[in-house]
């Protein structure tokens, strides 16, 4: 089918844009996003902090071992909290009228990629100023990479969702996926803890949340090599591997659905 | 309420729509079983059948949400696939439920249906204002959605799918749950959007009222047209005048008519009907007929689309068919 640029650019930037004045509506929704990781980091990070030790690691704390691990966890729940709504949206809702609409299915899914990716961007801001309080210093993190790292995880994320809201299309069959695949992948990311065992090293190596985690800890801290994971190469091979698999995945299957 | 039907006849004109054949399954349901209509340029064309009929799935097919199983569709006459973005750009969707986004504004859900369309920004907020007024929403576009009413909802999505100036607006049981000062708003814009435009309409509904202001019908049931004609020809179908008659005895009271009269006589939602040219003869006839106390009330009326669908299907324009309408 050949593209008409007008319509393509126009269903990319509606749903980017809804997206953007949902932000400004719902203020206090997001932040509540915000917040759960939030307490999560700091009632954990504190609790776990006396009896968290990591050789070779030197004196890294578990707040700052952690802190990583969270804003994945703000990533991971942004995308979750903005992808579910598509389940209705699609049943009786506002993309009724995108699916008639001239434009592709294609360019519906990366619409909606670039909304959930710009709030995720801001989500992460707003939670990267914590980052001293952790034990990072604003100006040893290297930010583009921060950037890069958080968008492709996004973009891998955000797809994944979609995909899920428009196979299953139930908001109950969503939940059942994100209680046991996402938020046990997260777990098993690296984030709250070394993956050192081999098993846990052959999760985390297909795992594509933890190249999240190692990316990320890479971009907070480029000197502390001990704690990192994976390479940042390898990371951001991953990361982009992963970011083209999901958006094919969520594009065929919005193509293929009613 | 005083039924509208249409004055002006689109006997003439062109073509613009032909359906031919389309069947549709879901699993080992045949929800359409061979549908054909032509929709002329200009008209507002109705389909009307109860709920389960297959209506909306023939409309979800057409709009490019379901796939096209099996049939034929003719644009101006050249065949085109079901969902092909040469049919998309030329009509615009009202759904069951509003596509609306109920958090937004009127206003912002406007310009978002022009930027869908591929307008550009300057023409979205242009025919934003415009259709605004033309709904009559102007003095609440600022407003959340979810905070109207649902003909106020059911307007301004009207107006979303009229935005990029479709040739052909397709309504999805427009008026369904609305009361009927919502009815008459929702018809009166919806006059109102077609003024001085050659807009073609084809609609889904199980109102007779509604009905009646469509220039023709297809008269669908269990997922095949059984017949099309204008409003007035479908009545024609039934003589003259309906006579309805409460009472407790009402088969028999049916079965009497046939036998002394040599009426048609049909029992429908707990009435008993007869078919008659002059009623008001029949009427006091029927009074000394049956002896007091047999009928509870006796009125005259003349038919409506409800008498024709019965008529012509044996079956209640209010009952469920059964089938899974339109399963997106």
């Amino acid at each position: 089918m050949s593209l008409a640029p007008r319509h393509e650019f126009g269903i990319v930037r509606a749903m980017w844009w809804r997206d953007m004045l949902r932000l400004k509506k719902e203020r206090s929704r997001w932040l509540g996003v915000l917040l759960q990781p939030l307490l999560f980091w700091f009632v954990i990070g504190s609790g776990m902090g006396g009896v968290f030790q990591m050789p070779g690691a030197g004196g890294v704390s578990y707040l700052e071992f952690f802190y990583p691990g969270v804003l994945v966890m703000v990533v991971l729940f942004t995308t979750i909290f903005a992808t579910i709504s598509v389940v209705e949206d699609r049943q009786m809702g506002f993309l009724q009228a995108v699916v008639v609409a001239p434009g592709s299915r294609a360019s519906m899914v990366l619409g909606k990629i670039a909304g959930v990716t710009t709030l995720v961007l801001i989500q992460s801001v707003l939670f990267l100023f914590l980052a001293p309080m952790a034990g990072y210093s604003f100006g040893a993190i290297a930010w583009v990479s921060l950037f890069v790292v958080l968008v492709l995880g996004s973009v891998g994320l955000t797809a994944v969702g979609f995909f899920m809201a428009w196979t299953f299309n139930s908001t109950q069959g969503y939940h059942a996926v994100m209680s046991v695949v996402l938020i046990p992948l997260w777990i098993v990311s690296g984030a709250m803890f070394p993956m050192r065992s081999s098993w846990l090293g052959v999760v985390a190596a297909i795992n594509p949340m933890s190249y999240i985690v190692s990316g990320i800890r890479h971009a907070l801290a480029p000197a502390k090599a001990a704690f990192h994971g994976a390479g940042m190469g390898v990371s951001l091979s991953a990361l982009v591997g992963f970011a083209v698999v999901s958006v094919a995945l969520a594009s065929w299957a919005a193509r293929k659905g009613s | 309420m005083i039924p509208c039907t249409p004055v002006e006849s689109y006997d003439d004109a062109p073509e613009f729509l032909r359906v031919e054949g389309v069947r549709h399954r879901f699993g080992d349901r045949e929800v359409l079983r061979g549908v054909n209509i032509d929709v002329r340029r200009g008209e507002v064309f109705g389909l009307l059948g109860p709920n389960g009929s297959g209506k909306s799935t023939l409309l979800a097919v057409l709009a490019g949400t379901l796939p096209m199983q099996d049939g034929k569709l003719f644009l101006d006459g050249r065949p085109v696939k079901a969902g092909d973005r040469s049919l998309r750009e030329k009509i615009g969707v009202v759904f069951q439920s509003p596509a609306l986004d109920p958090k937004l504004t009127a206003r912002q859900n406007l310009q978002l249906a022009g930027y869908i369309q591929g307008l550009s920004g300057a023409v979205a907020r242009r025919r934003t204002e415009k259709h605004l007024e033309l709904v009559d929403l102007a003095d609440r576009a600022d407003e959340p959605v979810e905070h109207f009413s649902g003909g106020m909802k059911r307007k301004l999505d009207i107006a979303r799918a009229m935005l990029h100036e479709p040739e052909l607006l397709l309504l999805d049981e427009p008026t369904a749950g609305l009361d009927e000062a919502a009815f008459r708003t929702t018809w009166q814009r919806l006059d109102a959007v077609r003024e001085g435009r050659e807009l073609t309409v084809l609609l889904t509904t199980h109102r007779p009222d509604e009905g009646e202001r469509c220039h023709r019908l297809a008269v669908i049931s269990s997922g095949a047209t059984e017949v099309v004609d204008t409003p007035r020809a479908l009545k024609r179908r039934l003589s003259g005048d309906l006579v309805v008659v409460t009472a407790a005895d009402r088969e028999e009271i049916c079965r009497a008519v046939r036998e002394r009269f040599s009426l048609a006589c049909t029992v429908e939602d707990g009435e008993v009907l007869i078919e008659c040219e002059k009623g008001h003869e029949l009427v006091p006839r029927l009074v000394e007929a049956f002896p007091a106390g047999r009928l509870e009330s006796v009125a005259l009326r003349h038919p409506n689309l409800a008498d024709v669908f019965f008529k012509i299907t044996g079956r209640q324009l209010d009952e469920e068919n059964g089938f899974a309408e339109a399963a997106r």
